[in-house]
């Protein structure tokens, strides 16, 4: 992108070029997370609405009031902004900055598509995870600086909560990362790519349970009904977010919704293909040839003008588009299912939520983890294998660039000889380990197209 | 002048070194228990600065640590979230039993 | 347009002083500020910038891990604590001015002496060229994965002696770790634990034993002392006496 608008403008390493680029990235990343939230508001409306025998909003806008959230959130910010006597100022009007801008900031590392990235990261997963979970200290300052009773309750429930879930969400995520050897969201999801088949949650089935755990913990995780104690209306008002009104408020629910779709997008990254769609049109319509990619690839696209121009190829940016529109399809669908739990099931209590989570979850990850490792040492047949389905090579666009060039490779081979000429038995073992897990960490297309 | 050259390890460790001084004034002044424990994450962060920097091949292309710098750094972050859940169960005992988080109130012991 | 076209590749060093600026700023604010909440809420700041300048200097796991381990665990752990004792009187504690001076005076010199170590070496003070491709292989997370599980693959073509042996992995101190972590959990949810004998249990004999038990110890210390006291005592003992017969 910088590359780009230094070749329009004949500039070389401007910083005008990087400040706009950064720029055009983050307002498109804004708009995920604001229109994201104006819809996600609609549609937990209509919804509901439709679950309980209800019409939802019909007014506004025309006829399925779909301008209904616009118009509340032009109301609220109309209101005023009040600050209870006994709050910490500071505190209470910086806490809903925080949670809106650590959900923002995960956006950063997940990719949309192959190459649709606001930073490729080698440790993305490790990375949104991670700052998804700063997204609890916006609640529990809230609720702290708020002076109110409710708001603290439920600002220390939310903390337990999220903090005990991050133990089985985090062994669900290791799943994944461990059947593909990276923690590259990108590559991930491109080793999915193929016939639904190929997608994770069908690989064994452990990962169809972890896959579910994941959910479930996610749901936790982003303190959605029924795990949604930090706002039980019923006991604590509103919890953490009592005080609040106007503009910070609808930060709360901005930074909820586009958790909620951070969390959905990365299940679908994770374990359903991610921008791959269960039939590989790209591939079967031919948009994505090999030969072309080998070069215009998303590397050369940020190295040099002329690699940008080659990879701006119109059937490379309608691929693009489709991975896109088939991630926000599914995250859309994870927020749906999310709503869909809410509007079903009752709210748990405090000793209920805990004993999911350190009875059922945890224990549940752990076998889904250990199952998954065994299936993958054993080298049972996948789902892929099961069914008769044609597998396309995925294209390791962002990744050929960046794992070691091929004369590294080899001599990294040879160091391995090297060192395996070494007589002793114990090294020995230990060398011969590290060249099959080298292998199989880098070219792991290979590896696994050889099944078919 | 520091933005028109270019950052070298002295800069990293000039941070790590304040970072430290801070935790251990932090350290030597709070009453709090609890400022004290935040002084030993400002003191452990800013050593973790230093393995960092010594670590990195972004910086020091040649005479770097490589990755035994960033292990290292590794370790003394899991290490501090040990030593962290510890100190938190020794000051919730400290409180339940004397009904403050006063350390200068924590002298029982004294002769 | 010749504004725009200045060439300007300090990038890294624009994001160093930015990430040191508040790194070492919401430092000196944990250190100043007398609310404790408020210091944590400095300090998750400062320990983010820093996670900002591990991610600068290539370190993008262990940035990550700061970011997740750090600043998302430790953090609400000691939120967790810092509400639990948070209390109208230890909210805020005035220090001692005479600590402050002797503190300051100590942490002066010390941050001299670290100081003048860190820009004495020639060798760290001159900064290194390094291209853009060997910037993106240095941020690889694998290698410091199977250093873990003791493979190293940086020293792969060395083959010292202590490669040889495979002992230069860090399989061991990681086994040890994590030996380590598995014992502070048990050991803090042990001291941790709510005590059965001090409050909130429903067994009401317990908890007549419990106050009994104390009034009989307050008791002989009374008893040294001063005879009317202990009566008082005995006279408040005798209803839960009753009490704990039925």
């Amino acid at each position: 992108m910088a590359d780009f608008i230094d070749y329009l403008f004949g500039i070389d390493d401007s910083w005008f070029s990087y400040l706009v680029a950064a720029l055009v990235a983050a307002v498109l990343i804004l708009h995920v997370v604001a229109v994201g939230a104006l819809l996600f508001i609609w549609m937990e409306r209509k919804i509901s609405g439709r679950i309980q025998d209800r019409l939802g909003p019909t007014r506004v806008g025309g006829k399925f009031g779909w301008l209904q959230t616009l118009a509340d959130g032009i109301k609220l910010i109309a209101k005023e902004d009040i600050t209870p006597d006994l709050a910490d100022r500071f505190l209470f009007k910086i806490a809903p900055y925080i949670g809106l801008a650590a959900s923002y900031a995960a956006f950063i590392a997940l990719p949309f598509a192959d190459g649709v990235v606001g930073q490729h990261l080698n440790t993305a997963v490790f990375f949104v995870l991670a700052v998804l979970g700063l997204e609890v200290f916006s609640v529990i300052l809230a609720g702290y600086a708020s002076g109110s009773k409710w708001s603290l309750f439920g600002a220390m429930r939310e903390a337990a909560q999220v903090v005990s879930y991050e133990v089985p969400l985090g062994m669900c995520v290791v799943v994944p990362v461990m059947i593909c050897g990276t923690m590259n969201l990108t590559t991930i999801a491109n080793m999915q790519s193929g016939f639904f088949t190929n997608w994770l949650v069908f690989n064994d089935p452990f990962t169809f349970l972890t896959a579910i755990i994941y959910f479930t913990c996610a749901t936790a995780g982003v303190n959605r009904a029924p795990f949604d104690l930090a706002e039980a209306e019923s006991e604590l008002v509103a919890g953490f977010h009592t005080e609040y009104s106007g503009l910070r408020w609808s930060l709360f629910f901005m930074a909820e919704y586009s958790s909620m779709f951070i969390v959905s997008a990365l299940a679908s990254i994770l374990f359903f293909g991610g921008p791959h769609g269960p039939i590989p049109i790209a591939d079967i319509l031919g948009l994505l040839p090999t030969e072309n990619l080998g070069s215009g690839s998303a590397q050369a696209f940020n190295e040099n003008a002329d690699g940008f121009f080659a990879a701006m190829n119109v059937q490379v940016m309608i691929a693009r588009v489709l991975g896109v529109g088939n991630l926000i399809l599914k995250g859309v669908i994870g927020v749906t299912l999310m709503m869909w739990i809410r509007w079903s099931f009752p709210r748990l209590r405090i000793d209920q939520v805990m004993t999911m989570c350190l009875k059922y979850c945890v224990p549940l990850a752990a076998i889904g983890f250990i199952g998954a490792t065994a299936w993958q040492y054993l080298d049972l047949p996948t789902g892929n294998a099961l069914v008769d389905a044609p597998r396309y090579e995925h294209h390791e666009m962002w990744t050929d660039g960046l794992s070691k060039n091929e004369s590294d490779v080899e001599a990294e081979a040879e160091a391995v000889e090297s060192v395996e000429e070494v007589q002793t038995p114990h090294a020995n073992d230990k060398v011969t380990d590290a060249s099959s897990v080298t292998v199989k960490t880098v070219p792991v297309s290979v590896e696994k197209g050889g099944d078919q | 002048m520091l933005l028109i050259g270019t950052v070298s390890v002295s800069w990293y460790l000039a941070v790590g070194a304040v970072l430290f001084v801070l935790g251990a004034v932090c350290m030597a002044t709070k009453r709090n228990l609890l400022g004290v424990l935040m002084g030993v994450e400002l003191v452990l962060n800013g050593a973790n600065m230093n393995f960092i920097a010594f670590g990195s091949k972004v910086l020091r292309p040649e005479g770097s640590l490589g990755l035994d710098g960033q292990l290292i750094a590794l370790f003394v972050i899991v290490l501090a979230a040990a030593e962290a859940a510890v100190a938190l169960a020794i000051a919730l005992n400290f409180y339940n039993n004397h009904n403050t988080v006063d350390v200068d109130r924590a002298n029982e012991l004294n002769g | 347009m010749d504004l725009i076209a200045v060439a300007w590749p300090y990038w890294h060093q624009f994001f160093f002083v930015l990430f040191a600026a508040t790194a070492i700023g919401f430092g000196f604010g944990v250190l100043l500020s007398k609310n404790v909440v408020r210091m944590a809420f400095y300090l998750v700041l400062s320990l983010g910038s820093t996670a900002g300048l591990f991610f600068l200097a290539g370190a993008e796991f262990v940035g990550a891990m700061q970011l997740m381990i750090y600043v998302g665990g430790t953090m609400v752990l000691l939120i967790f604590g810092v509400m639990l004792t948070a209390q109208k009187d230890f909210i805020n504690m005035d220090t001692h001015t005479q600590d402050w001076i002797l503190a300051t005076i100590v942490g002066g010199s010390l941050l001299m002496v670290l100081l003048f170590g860190a820009f004495g070496s020639e060798d760290w003070k001159t900064p290194q060229d390094i291209t853009d491709a060997e910037v993106q292989a240095t941020k690889e997370a694998t290698p410091l994965g199977l250093a873990l599980t003791g493979i190293r693959v940086d020293t792969l073509g060395e083959s010292t002696d202590a490669v040889a042996e495979g002992k230069s992995g860090y399989l061991m101190p990681f086994i040890i770790v994590s030996i380590h972590l598995l014992v502070v959990l048990i050991g803090a949810a042990y001291m941790a634990r709510t005590k059965k004998l001090s409050h909130a249990t429903d067994d009401k004999s317990s908890r007549a034993k419990l106050m009994l038990f104390k009034m009989e110890h307050e008791e002989e210390q009374l008893e040294e002392e001063q005879y009317v006291v202990t009566h008082r005592a005995k006279s408040a003992l005798n209803p839960l006496d009753s009490e704990n017969e039925d």
